[in-house]
């Protein structure tokens, strides 16, 4: 056949497999599945021909346009490098749960309807949760709890939204929504939770920080990212986006600043990078879409080689925060250069993809003369430099020397961070590879000395800042509290509360008796 | 343990880097002077302006943080 099968089907089928393999032939088939999902993608022709007869409704499994094979293109390829990194996880568990957990992703991408998608939508919550709770720990098994509890209440604002939306169209079709009335502040209010907007974005830095080394990868790729993509399909041009998204850069980049914890830290900062596709979404022009589609394609590229850092420093040292880490470049030389990769790609440095994808957002705020956004952007790119850039990279592999002396990571974690790199590098380079693939046509050069001048600027004075105020950056132990602060209070003054007057009735009831 | 110095154990490397670091800063801040320009809002004409945002924007953040680090940071297991 030559009409190509959707992704989803691929993975989600291909997970079944998983348990009856063994050894190497269990290694390859990991690395074939989403090998033989990119290559089918090259064969899906620009139609839908996947389609099913549901009471009536028309369930489409392959919309195939332009925005979503860039989507489907880049789930794809990290899909490809995660399982490579997570080639040693003897757990099928896990790595059944990344199979779903990627495959309901490119379902959402795919879907034509909202039905399918509403119910890939929650497979990914299920398959991601498992991701979380395969570490094991009593922190692992709560934040997992309060993941599941954030998302089943997103995933029910989504369904009601779905329901009132198609009970007044009467129609199934996912397509542009736009912002008119309760069924499509019910969906936004879905789509947003899922890519961390402030105040509905502590699921993920409460939860991603606790999941297992190669699962983090897992999460850090998929759940916002789809969010973007279908905030991108159903609210284009959405006001309330544009502000949203420069308040969650902002938002992000100061908590990570703050932050002991390197997975967290960069949990934090997942919430910055949305907020520019975000913020993408909501000016709505071509090269506001361009810019959303292009920064998550950057973003999972460079997000996952900073989360394939992390656990790496993990894995070879078992430690996690960066008060007990300091000096690893003596040792992890291999793991320090990609981390300086993903570090200058994250902060947009020109010839590292951040700086192509991070551009077009900026641009289109500037065409639209959007000064305010313009200059929260650009507030929030120094805050990336600063704590990603800077402050991640310094404090683990330089900084004061904490005499831990790791070896680098096993070579397929090595491969699989190098293959990260390297496309961060190719396409800043040659950034036409990604111009190829995004939603609309783009005729724009980013490499104007205008542009590189001025972007280096504000960059290397973040750097000079950074080196001035060096002591009062420098980590502290203890956490942040955030907005999950009300719903881990209050569910513990909840329990209080039931417990006493519960209590006391038992009390009575046995004095009664 | 052995004890090896390496490339950032050298102040004499730390000083060299330290040179190039400010002297890129200095050319970039006098390259802006000539380079032409497409601005889309008046404060991009200013020379140096870049310079001074980014500067000033990664000092605010740091301030931002120690402030909000003051009032909300508690200590680990604050939950449990």
């Amino acid at each position: 056949m030559t009409n190509g099968i959707p992704p989803a089907f691929i993975f989600i089928l291909g997970a079944l497999l998983v348990p009856f393999l063994r050894g190497r032939a269990k290694q390859a088939y990991l690395l074939l599945i989403p090998a033989l999902a990119f290559v089918n993608l090259l064969s899906m022709p620009e139609s839908t021909n996947w389609t099913l007869n549901f009471l009536g409704y028309e369930i489409i499994f392959d919309k195939v346009d332009k925005l979503s094979m860039a989507f489907g293109y880049i789930f794809t390829i990290v899909s490809f490098i995660a399982n490579l990194y997570a080639l040693r996880v003897k757990d099928d568990g896990q790595h059944i749960a990344a199979l779903l957990y990627a495959g309901s992703a490119l379902g959402v991408i795919f879907a034509g309807d909202m039905l399918s998608l509403f119910i890939f939508w929650e497979i990914m919550t299920i398959s991601s949760l498992y991701l979380i709770w395969a570490k094991g720990t009593e922190a692992s098994y709560t934040a997992g709890l309060r993941y599941l509890c954030v998302h089943l209440f997103g995933g029910l604002c989504l369904l009601t939204g779905i329901i009132i939306h198609v009970h007044q169209t009467g129609s199934l079709e996912f397509g542009v929504i736009g912002l008119n009335g309760l069924s499509s502040y019910l969906i936004l209010i879905g789509f947003v939770l899922n890519a961390a907007v402030p105040p509905l974005h502590a699921w993920l830095a409460d939860a991603y920080p606790e999941a297992t080394i190669t699962g983090a990868v897992f999460l850090s790729a998929f759940t916002t990212k789809t969010a973007v993509y279908v905030l991108i399909r159903a609210f284009p041009g959405a006001e309330i986006l544009v502000w949203l998204g420069g308040m969650m850069a902002i938002y992000g980049v100061i908590y990570a600043v703050l932050e002991n914890d390197i997975r967290r830290l960069l949990a934090y900062h997942i919430i910055s990078q949305v907020g520019y596709m975000v913020a993408g979404v909501g000016i709505g022009s071509m090269m506001g879409i361009n810019g959303a589609a292009a920064h998550a394609f950057s973003n999972i590229l460079y997000k996952g080689l900073l989360f394939m850092v992390a656990g790496a420093v993990i894995h070879m040292t078992g430690k996690s925060k960066l008060t007990e880490l300091g000096g690893l470049h003596k040792t992890m030389p291999l793991t320090f250069t990609l981390c300086l990769v993903a570090g200058l790609s994250i902060s947009a440095f020109p010839f590292f993809n951040g700086f192509i994808s991070k551009s077009m957002v900026v641009t289109a705020a500037a065409e639209e003369h959007l000064g305010a956004i313009w200059l929260m952007l650009m507030f929030a790119s120094s805050g990336t430099f600063l704590s990603v850039g800077l402050k991640f990279t310094y404090f683990i592999f330089l900084g004061h020397d904490s005499g831990l002396r790791p070896k680098e990571p096993p070579l397929n974690m090595l491969i699989a961070m190098g293959l990260a790199g390297f496309l961060c590098i190719f396409i800043g380079v040659y950034p036409y590879a990604l111009y190829k693939v995004l939603p609309h046509d783009i005729e724009y050069s980013m490499y104007t000395a205008e542009h590189v001048v001025l972007t280096l600027q504000i960059l290397l004075f973040t750097g000079l800042a950074f080196f001035a105020l060096l002591k009062r950056v420098k980590p502290k132990e203890g956490i942040t509290l955030d907005i999950d602060w009300f719903y881990r209070k209050g569910g513990k003054a909840l329990l209080w509360l039931a417990n006493r007057v519960i209590g006391n009735d038992r009390e009575e009831i046995i004095r009664e008796n | 343990m052995k004890k090896k110095i390496d490339f950032f154990d050298k102040p004499e490397n730390i000083k060299r880097m330290r040179r190039v670091f400010l002297s890129c800063l200095l050319v970039l801040v006098l390259m802006d002077l000539f380079i032409p320009k497409h601005p889309h809002f008046v404060w991009e004409n200013y020379p140096g302006f870049s310079a001074a945002y980014g500067f000033i924007a990664c000092a605010l953040i740091i301030a931002v943080a120690k402030t909000l680090g003051f009032l909300l940071k508690k200590k680990e297991g604050y939950y449990d």
